[in-house]
């Protein structure tokens, strides 16, 4: 382009001569810091996968040519009752996502196409709660859940997350950028209010939906603090509740076995994420910037 | 004509209230009254068998104050947020600019960057421990091969605070560095040529024009970070328990010991009516003042 432009005018000015030379040594040198990088950064799972595969003494003592294993596997498997850790968490995120869907649809068609009285002040206070962490108010939200006896249950867990100011918001902006005359014509041709959510909103705020559930649902299946307070037994306990009691230094479990049991408990969100990397990321980034 | 318009808007305001009323039940359970409940019970004094729960005002916060493990946490959670909000900003913008330029093997690069983020703070954990475990840990390894002697990273009271802000940085600058990667790709090519024809050079492109157009994004990170530095403390229950001797607890892991360990509700409470405030001011100071400069809707 610069030459382009230089060729066709009076050169105003010229660049030196060094600057040919140096986007490619640029380029080399970005290379090699972003690898480096790169490998530092994904390094510690790397390794983490590795152990896992290793005996203990293979695994400290870096034997790169020691036999791999699934021992570990094996014995963290018979470790805890991992099967209902990952139902436990399956049904979590399932009965969070379905709350929060319904939840702040509704609420994020109000604030997108009703006009009424007080809307933009109650607005503002739903995203107060953006900055009301849930985590900062364990301690009166576990109060309320054990009053409405939902202690110990998924519902207690996963009713505190259903009013996500940040799902309203998301799903406002969605339900903002739909036509007008679109909704018109269905009340037109005599769709009640519903009937407009159902057939017009929701399905032309997919992308939303789709990019808010992959958020909702990798959050949820990596919380830990409120799911530790509100569960007491194995049959509401997550996996992250489970492994963080199975790596308990009290436990006395070796470090591989601790590799393999954290290994399991991720490979299928790590393994979804792998393979559906773009739509996380771009979910990621549609829920994020707004 | 006019009564059907009066009740069209009835209907209107009563659907719209239908609507959002879910949500506005749910949020005065699980926020507002909490909230609320939280600032109440900060007023009264921990009951027990003998001495009922009573009115002292301000007497818990006295108490905080007194508290010499209070001002250690919020030392140490200053430290916290003033290391790792600059740092992971940093890194995630060297990370966006990197995986933004045509190196090769680009899709490995931002993998790798990114993925730290999809695990649980508690897998992060325990994959770090690996590293820090005395003796046998990856670091010790590592410094044996340069002759240093073994170093207990969780367990000394210097190193402990450091090994938890390592592990945050590690997981959240990846997070951010997706918010500057898209940010970086809405800057015009135009830009680069005129600097190039300019005979600007990389680090002024970056230093006057990149770096401006990101001031949003990096807005919308730091409120992120400062986020996180309050509610990011799931890895202390597995790398060090807030210990030794207090050196690596922070606000919100204290919270919980005061209310669960300890069962001190009125100084837990006391402690998170505070930590609301700071959040309050934050969020003040994010809708007034930093929203009013960028533009959406």
């Amino acid at each position: 382009m610069s030459d382009a432009v230089k060729s066709g005018q009076a050169p105003l000015y010229v660049a030196a001569p060094k600057r040919r030379f140096r986007p490619r040594l640029t380029l080399a040198l970005d290379t090699f810091a972003a690898w480096t990088l790169a490998i530092v950064w994904i390094a510690p799972l790397l390794f983490a996968v590795w152990a896992a595969f290793h005996s203990t003494s293979d695994a400290v003592n870096f034997n790169l040519a020691g036999a791999w294993t699934l021992d570990n596997f094996r014995t963290a498997w018979d470790g805890a009752p991992w099967m209902r850790y990952f139902l436990n968490t399956f049904l979590l995120v399932t009965v969070v996502l379905a709350g929060q869907l319904v939840v702040t649809t509704l609420a994020g068609y109000a604030f997108a196409q009703f006009q009424f009285p007080g809307r933009d002040v109650l607005f503002i206070i739903v995203l107060l709660q953006l900055f009301i962490l849930p985590e900062v108010l364990i301690v009166e939200n576990y109060a309320m859940v054990s009053r409405l006896g939902m202690f110990d249950t998924v519902f207690g867990i996963g009713t505190p997350y259903w009013a996500s100011a940040f799902g309203i918001f998301l799903m406002r902006q969605a339900f903002k950028s739909v036509p007008k005359e679109l909704d018109e014509a269905a009340r037109i041709e005599g769709c009640s209010w519903f009937g407009v959510l159902w057939r017009v909103y929701v399905p032309s705020a997919k992308p939303t939906y789709l990019a808010y559930a992959l958020v909702s649902v990798s959050t949820h299946w990596n919380n830990f603090l409120w799911p530790l307070i509100v569960t007491n037994s194995e049959t509401t306990r997550p996996l992250t509740v489970g492994l963080s009691l199975f790596g308990a230094p009290e436990s006395g479990v070796n470090i591989s076995v601790i590799s393999a049991a954290t290994i399991m408990s991720i490979a299928p969100l790590l393994i979804a994420f792998l393979l559906f990397q773009r739509q996380f990321v771009q979910a990621f980034l549609r829920a994020g910037i707004k | 004509m006019n009564d059907l318009a009066r009740y069209e808007r009835r209907r209107r305001i009563m659907y719209g209230w239908m609507l959002l009323s879910p949500a506005l039940i749910l949020l005065s359970l699980f926020a507002f009254i909490p909230s609320a409940m939280t600032f109440w019970s900060s007023l009264f004094s921990r009951g027990t068998r003998r001495n009922p729960s009573e009115f002292v005002g301000a007497g818990n916060y006295d108490l905080l104050f007194a508290d010499p493990t209070f001002a250690k946490v919020v030392v140490n959670n200053l430290i916290y947020a003033g290391v790792t909000i600059p740092v992971s900003i940093i890194i995630a913008l060297a990370m966006a600019l990197w995986a933004n330029s045509k190196i090769p093997a680009r899709g490995f690069v931002r993998t790798a960057f990114f993925t730290p983020t999809i695990l649980p703070m508690i897998a992060a954990a325990n994959i770090w421990l690996f590293f820090y475990t005395p003796g046998l840990g990856v670091l010790d390894q590592i410094g044996a091969l340069f002759g240093f002697g073994s170093v207990n990273w969780l367990g000394r009271p210097e190193t402990a605070l450091w090994a938890v802000i390592i592990v945050t940085i590690w997981k959240e600058a990846g997070f951010f560095m997706i918010f500057y990667l898209a940010a970086l790709q809405t800057i015009p090519p135009d830009l680069k040529e005129a600097a190039d024809i300019e005979g600007a050079s990389r680090w002024t492109y970056t230093r006057r024009i990149v770096l401006p157009l990101l001031m949003p994004t990096t807005i919308f990170v730091a409120v992120n970070a400062l986020i996180n530095s309050v509610k990011l403390i799931d890895h202390l229950f597995i790398l060090t328990k807030g210990g030794p001797s207090d050196a690596s607890k922070l606000v919100l892991y204290y919270i919980w010991e005061l209310a669960f360990s300890y069962f001190d509700r009125p100084q837990a409470a006391a402690l998170t009516v505070m930590v609301l405030v700071v959040l309050g001011i934050t969020a003040a100071i994010k809708f007034i003042i930093l929203d009013r400069r960028t533009h959406y809707q």
